[in-house]
């Protein structure tokens, strides 16, 4: 069993939802991101969510496309992301990590080498936001040898037939965009948000995190109410930004940002219990 | 042996998936899958249908002007000494440009889609100026994304679109281009997909895009090719087209693609030249890989990061190419070649002293690559030239390289 599914395994019965912190990898500065990653599991993350920057990230909210080119602008490369991973591991062996990103970093460095490279250093899942299943077979398979999880998106314009397809090929945990847009656009409409869920829970097991329109302790809490786990990106990446000029101060203060959600998700899960 | 070639090609590419061999495909978020299919089964629908093609014919001929004339440019053949030379006149359609027979027909299917606002990206400003026009007769809503650095040296093609209705959002982002245009409008696309049609100016994208621009392109080829016949007498030895994404080229070399016997050349932009890694030459200079929907060859660097492109036309300033035109690069149908700012800038000199007529800064790339094949065939030889777009929102660049500002 992958280190992603042992993760929502034991979740589960703790009856606990899961926590998914993202950040860019080499924002804003390149040796902040590990330290941060550890601060990050230490105020509640399960598994972390690790940027990879991309010139021209066509899916992201003016937040996240900043933060590509902080890192851009400290020349990081996937090379650079997957020594982070190594260096994480080296104390972390535990908490899972999910590379998202683009498919051009991956596809410049070889589907092979990315994959053989990323299993070594300790890479569990990849999402690659531009690569839809009828586009990923042969990366699927590359990856399946090499033992790491493939995760796919959902969004609300995804019919039933096309969450059957996703299905079919996701590992790991499915993850569901709440809403149509850009990251970091709007507020979360939780109803919406349950209803589709109804129907991706029909199509799969896996557990399924929701992420997008995410940026306080209500609304993660109100999240959990419905997903196995709660993604946030543009709220703490926009922390990151106000902080360019005194990264050594990141570590603690995203840490505690990540831990009023993960209050506010706890007194959920107890109250639901 | 011409012919099993044509049927080959014709009936291959793209595959039903949209590939070209390796390149193209649908390399977008899923939240944009749906309206993608949904375009290729509405698209696939109304190409076929003999309203939709009398529709579309009727405002191509009485609105756009077609057909565009077939221009033997006699004192130019006679100056370069080889090559009998004609110029595809779509400088002469309504707009100035080629760009109109892509967005007549995107915008009948989108009205007939039932989508109320129109989006687009544009370089040069011909491709929104193109969109806001169609759009302005539709009484359609139209927002148009355009790079801040190619609002700033394209203003009068800005002001076009505004007096067309359109609203112009210059895009900060990046190197603030086309390709940052392109990144902005499908934000805008993923966040508005319910409601909005978008019409890609080229043939790059995501499947049906690639396929569906060049179809509504050909018409360049298929005029040219009758219109050529009716002159000499047989088909051209060689076409001659400039490539930012490569639409007006592949307009003209689809129709003649199982023609073995004409060569085609595709002219790239070399902006500095291609050793000074200042330019847009990404089948000269650059690799295959990812971006805006589609694999194809690509600038970037050894990390997969694009990187920025330099051409003195903003309407070639663009890091990738259509796929088809990879395809073709590779199974060595098409030749691609560059022609640098300065040899462009001569080219559209010539032509406008020898025949009085202004090209546009793009097509005088593929001019320059004439002067230098034309003198090496003989006059019992012709070659067509895509003169794809007039020069007059040029006439800022050209005025200012020569110390003037108006």
């Amino acid at each position: 069993m992958s280190r992603i599914s042992q993760c929502f395994e034991r979740l589960k019965l703790d009856g606990q939802t899961a926590l998914i912190p993202y950040i860019t990898a080499g924002d804003p500065a390149r040796w902040v991101t590990v330290p941060m990653m550890h601060a990050l599991v230490e105020s509640g993350a399960n598994l972390i969510e690790l940027g990879v920057p991309f010139s021209d990230p066509m899916s992201d909210g003016p937040v996240i496309q900043k933060a590509c080119e902080r890192a851009l602008k400290n020349e990081m490369s996937i090379h650079h992301v997957l020594d982070m991973v190594k260096q994480f591991r080296e104390k972390d062996t535990e908490t899972p990590i999910v590379l998202m990103g683009y498919t051009n970093p991956i596809e410049a460095m070889g589907y092979r080498e990315f994959a053989a490279e990323a299993k070594e250093a300790g890479v569990d899942g990849i999402l690659t936001v531009d690569m839809p299943p009828e586009e990923s077979e042969e990366f699927l398979v590359i990856l399946k040898e090499a033992g790491i999880d493939t995760i796919f998106l959902v969004s609300p314009t995804t019919s039933v037939e096309r969450m059957a397809l996703i299905a079919e090929h996701a590992q790991g945990f499915v993850y569901y965009v709440s809403l149509k847009g850009v990251t970091g656009a709007a507020v979360i409409d939780v109803a919406a948000v349950e209803e589709k869920l109804a129907l991706l829970k029909q199509q799969t097991q896996l557990p399924v995190g929701v992420g997008f329109g995410i940026r306080d302790g209500k609304s993660a809490a109100a999240v959990s109410e419905v997903a196995d786990a709660v993604v946030v990106g543009s709220t703490l990446v926009n922390c990151i930004a106000e902080h360019e000029a005194d990264p050594e101060a990141l570590p603690a203060v995203i840490a505690g940002l990540l831990a009023e959600m993960r209050h506010a998700i706890n007194a959920r899960d107890m109250a639901s219990k | 042996m011409a012919k099993q070639m044509e049927n080959n090609y014709y009936d291959s590419y793209p595959d039903e998936r949209g590939h070209f061999g390796p390149y193209g495909g649908r390399f977008v978020g899923e939240t944009l899958m749906e309206a993608l299919y949904a375009l290729e089964e509405a698209y696939n629908r109304y190409k076929t249908e003999p309203e939709f093609q009398a529709e579309m014919d009727k405002d191509l001929a009485d609105y756009v002007g077609r057909p565009s004339p077939l221009y033997l440019a006699e004192n130019w053949t006679q100056q370069l000494g080889g090559a009998q030379i004609f110029l595809k006149r779509e400088d002469l359609n309504h707009t100035g440009a080629h760009k109109v027979n892509n967005t007549i027909g995107q915008a009948l299917l989108a009205k007939r889609m039932g989508k109320k606002r129109i989006i687009a990206e544009t370089g040069a400003g011909q491709h929104g100026v193109a969109t806001a026009t169609v759009a302005a007769r539709l009484g359609m809503e139209c927002v148009v994304y355009m790079g801040a650095e190619d609002v700033k040296r394209q203003a009068m093609n800005v002001y076009r679109m505004k007096l067309l209705g359109a609203e112009v959002i210059p895009v900060e982002s990046g190197s603030q281009t086309l390709k940052d245009a392109l990144n902005e409008a499908l934000r805008d696309w993923v966040t508005n997909v319910d409601d909005t049609f978008y019409i890609i100016g080229t043939v790059a994208g995501p499947h049906p895009y690639p396929a569906m621009v060049r179809d509504f392109q050909a018409i360049i080829g298929h005029e040219a090719r009758q219109q050529i016949l009716n002159v000499t007498g047989k088909l051209p030895d060689a076409l001659i087209a400039c490539i930012g994404g490569g639409s007006n080229a592949i307009g003209l070399f689809h129709p003649f693609i199982g023609d073995e016997g004409v060569a085609m050349y595709g002219v790239e932009g070399a902006g500095h030249g291609i050793e000074t890694g200042q330019h847009a030459a990404p089948m000269c200079a650059g690799t295959s890989g990812i971006l805006h929907g589609n694999r194809t060859y690509l600038m970037q660097d050894e990390n997969g990061q694009i990187t920025e492109t330099h051409s003195i036309s903003a309407g070639l300033d663009y890091p990738g190419v259509g796929p088809e035109h990879a395809w073709l690069k590779d199974i060595g149908r098409a030749e691609y070649v560059s022609v640098t700012d300065d040899e462009a800038l001569q080219a559209f000199h010539d032509l406008t002293r020898t025949e009085g007529i202004i090209p546009a800064l793009e097509s005088s790339h593929a001019l320059a690559y004439a002067s230098k094949l034309a003198p090496t065939m003989s006059p019992e030889q012709s070659l067509i030239i895509n003169l794809s777009g007039r020069g007059d929102k040029d006439m800022h660049t050209v005025a200012a390289l020569a110390g003037l500002n108006f």
